[in-house]
């Protein structure tokens, strides 16, 4: 047993030892999130898998605005829009008896690439400022006109009749069935935005976000390769839109209100703009802490807006900014990966000594348990104590780091 | 559609227009001098409805509520400028969005913490109530009449003090060539707190004005946030000349279209088709404006100088 594990560990270590750093991340998010089903009976049941559900969903959605904002420089502010069309094409057709995946999750796809089409064709003959203003007003449009159609429950919105049916099935009414599916679509995102990042067409679209001027001298035309990644990012988008309307088996307006391409936007920038496994964590971090401060309070916005301009004052690059400093200290994958699992093996060694020291004092008697116990704790302390300096010496530089930051920050404060 | 009903229609939409200039102008004005996109603006006009509500109820008038609530919400926007604003003119476009909207969820909530999630009401003022008779068979309110006529007259004094005084010269300067105003001797950092002090007052006269006819609450100014954004773009950033235009445009084709679209329809469509698509036609009336301008020409109907 001990020996599969571990060779399925080095294994693990392999394939993980060839994959750039981000991509470990990504690896590893995927890993969790994959054993999340199996753990949730055990940390709070069905709730954590919702929860797990709604951070696949934005994760797509963030996935798609990143294509954007950090590959093609187009700071879109209607993208929750997309998220709404899909959502939308789902509720509509599932209300006419059409909700079968066949139909529906093309009709998605089509519906949220028709309106980037149509928007984005306007909106991508403008840069910066104007970009950011148009695609809002093209948002807030779709949001007006989603709540102005009454056969649609207009402001009310739409419930679903049941999830979408694949093959005439109800299969994913199943939640950890529809958890798969929804991992699988956030794998087949990421493989397929990854592979168009650095695909010719990537290429052109960071070349334009670079220096236009010297791309059309080549012979580009920025216009059509924007458009191209405006209707791609929107149809995925849109992906994501069928899974939201699924997995609330509702859609509304709400779901393209402008403050939810405000929080897409801040999605992204959390996670940290420029890389993928940046939009995945920023989802997830995001999501989690309007969880737990609504929890907490419900003037959570309260709390959300200037933690907001917070991170935008001061830490520039988001998680996967900071992630990437802390390996340029000198920590590198495979050193975490080795004291996780050092840590791992002394605590099983540790623990199957006590257990049977432990068994071996129940036959003994109570006094022989309590003698043996203490053995068996100096023991392990013993074992612990080169771990927890090293761990110390981490803990320490770590401080020292958080210090010599606060001390720049106050500095940068003070010339101010 | 009756005639009266049309210019009854005209008038709200003119002063729907007007509101919408107060606060695009001081939008744009901001966006034009120092490049910087200030998304929490439409709170600076719910902030303006609130304080004359506040000044309201510990005055008793409503007039004293209106004009103290002008250096109030002048006061508030330069604070925070000086808190949140100044440390992001020199950053990317996407942070000012990012921490601008940051400050619009903080202040919504804030004033939900404050004054109550409730709606609130203050009335219009004794010497403004009442209703002139436009002809036969219609009146129209004196207020709304005067929110028009106080418009007006901000946007005359507006022109005038950016086309015929040195600070509005230096603040189309500015809009045309921050860096080369500096260079010539002129505070930037003061134009800058000028510029947004005057832009935030402007926002928040506007939600004064509209108080009284208005449900106070939070959120208020997120709608007006964006169709002013929609007014700036067809107008051409930085020029005040087309926020005004382009406001008016605006608003009345926005109250028009959802007054009459439906109506329209019904002309050649079958009513129950019209009664579907004209609300739905009726809300995208002025985006579909904002399409077809920037068709035509994308920088909008009046491009500032010196801007691409």
């Amino acid at each position: 047993m001990r020996e599969a594990l571990r060779s399925s560990i080095d294994t693990a270590v392999a394939v993980l030892r060839t994959l750039a750093f981000g991509q470990r991340v990504a690896a590893c998010l995927f890993a969790l999130l994959a054993l999340l089903p199996l753990l949730s009976p055990m940390l709070g049941g069905s709730y954590l898998l919702l929860i797990g559900e709604r951070v696949m969903i934005y994760a797509i959605a963030a996935l798609s605005l990143e294509l954007l904002i950090g590959v093609g420089g187009l700071v879109s502010f209607g993208h929750a829009a997309f998220l709404g069309v899909g959502a939308y094409a789902t509720g509509m057709l599932a209300s006419h008896g059409l909700g079968t995946l066949s139909v529906a999750l093309p009709a998605a796809l089509i519906a949220s690439a028709l309106f980037a089409l149509a928007t984005g064709a306007i909106a991508v003959r403008t840069r910066g400022v104007y970009f950011i203003m148009i695609t809002l007003a093209f948002g807030q449009m779709a949001f007006f006109v989603a709540t102005s159609l009454a056969p649609y429950g207009g402001d009310d919105g739409l419930t679903l009749p049941t999830r979408t049916l694949v093959l005439g099935t109800r299969v994913l009414k199943n939640e950890t069935a529809f958890f798969y599916a929804i991992l699988a679509m956030l794998a087949v995102t990421y493989l397929l935005v990854g592979r168009l990042v650095a695909s010719r067409f990537g290429r052109v679209l960071r070349g334009l976000t670079d220096n236009e001027m010297r791309m059309q001298a080549i012979g580009f035309t920025p216009y059509a390769y924007r458009v191209t990644a405006y209707v791609i990012a929107g149809s995925i988008c849109g992906l994501a839109g069928f899974l939201l309307a699924n997995q609330t088996e509702f859609v509304s307006p709400a779901y393209m209100h402008w403050q939810r391409s405000g929080e897409l936007i801040v999605m992204v920038l959390l996670g940290g703009t420029g890389t993928l496994h940046g939009p995945i964590l920023g989802a997830a971090a995001f999501l989690m802490l309007e969880e737990t401060l609504s929890r907490l309070t419900e003037h959570w916005k309260a709390i959300l807006g200037p933690l907001l301009v917070l991170v935008v004052l001061f830490a520039k690059g988001g998680i996967a900014g900071a992630m990437e400093a802390w390996r340029q200290r000198k920590l590198t994958f495979a050193q975490l990966l080795a004291a996780a699992d050092g840590l791992a093996r002394t605590m099983a060694a540790a623990g199957v000594e006590r257990w049977r020291l432990g068994s071996t004092a129940l036959r003994g008697g109570v006094d022989r348990l309590a003698l043996l116990a203490k053995g068996a704790t100096k023991r392990a302390v013993t074992r612990w104590k080169p771990l927890q300096v090293a761990l110390g010496g981490r803990l320490v530089a770590l401080r020292q780091s958080a210090e010599r930051g606060l001390a720049l920050a106050a500095a940068r404060w003070r010339r101010r | 559609m009756s005639t009266s009903l049309f210019v009854v229609q005209v008038f709200n939409g003119l002063q729907l227009g007007i509101l919408l200039f107060l606060v695009a102008a001081g939008l744009t004005l901001v966006f034009g001098v120092m490049d910087f996109i200030n998304l929490a603006h439409g709170v600076q006009y719910m902030l303006g409805a609130y304080l004359a509500v506040t000044f309201y109820r510990l005055t008793g008038s409503v007039f004293a509520g209106l004009l103290l609530a002008l250096p109030a919400s002048m006061a508030f926007g330069l604070l925070l400028e000086v808190l949140v604003f100044r440390h992001l003119y020199e950053r990317d476009h996407l942070e000012q969005v990012l921490a601008t909207f940051g400050v619009i969820l903080f202040l919504n909530q804030g004033v939900k913490i404050v004054w109550g999630a409730a709606p609130l009401n203050m009335g219009v003022p004794d010497v403004l109530s009442g209703s002139i008779p436009l002809m036969e068979g219609l009146r129209y309110p004196v207020y709304r009449f005067a929110i028009i006529a106080a418009g007006l007259a901000v946007a005359g004094a507006l022109y005038l003090f950016v086309a015929k005084t040195r600070v509005g010269m230096l603040v189309r300067a500015g809009a045309t060539d921050a860096a080369m105003v500096s260079a010539l001797g002129v505070d930037i950092k003061r134009l800058f707190m000028i510029v947004f002090g005057f832009g935030a007052m402007l926002a928040g006269f506007a939600g004064a004005m509209v108080a009284p006819i208005l449900s106070v609450e939070p959120g208020m100014g997120d709608q007006i946030l964006i169709l002013a954004f929609v007014v700036i773009v067809i107008g051409g950033i930085g020029s005040i000349r087309g926020a005004f235009v382009a406001a008016l445009l605006v608003g009345v084709i926005d109250t028009l279209g959802r007054s009459f679209m439906t109506d329209g329809l019904r002309l050649f469509l079958a009513p129950s088709t019209a009664r579907i698509i004209g609300p739905a036609l009726a809300s995208m009336a002025i985006y579909l404006l904002m399409a077809v301008v920037l068709a035509v020409r994308p920088a909008g109907l009046f491009p500032a100088r010196g801007r691409a």
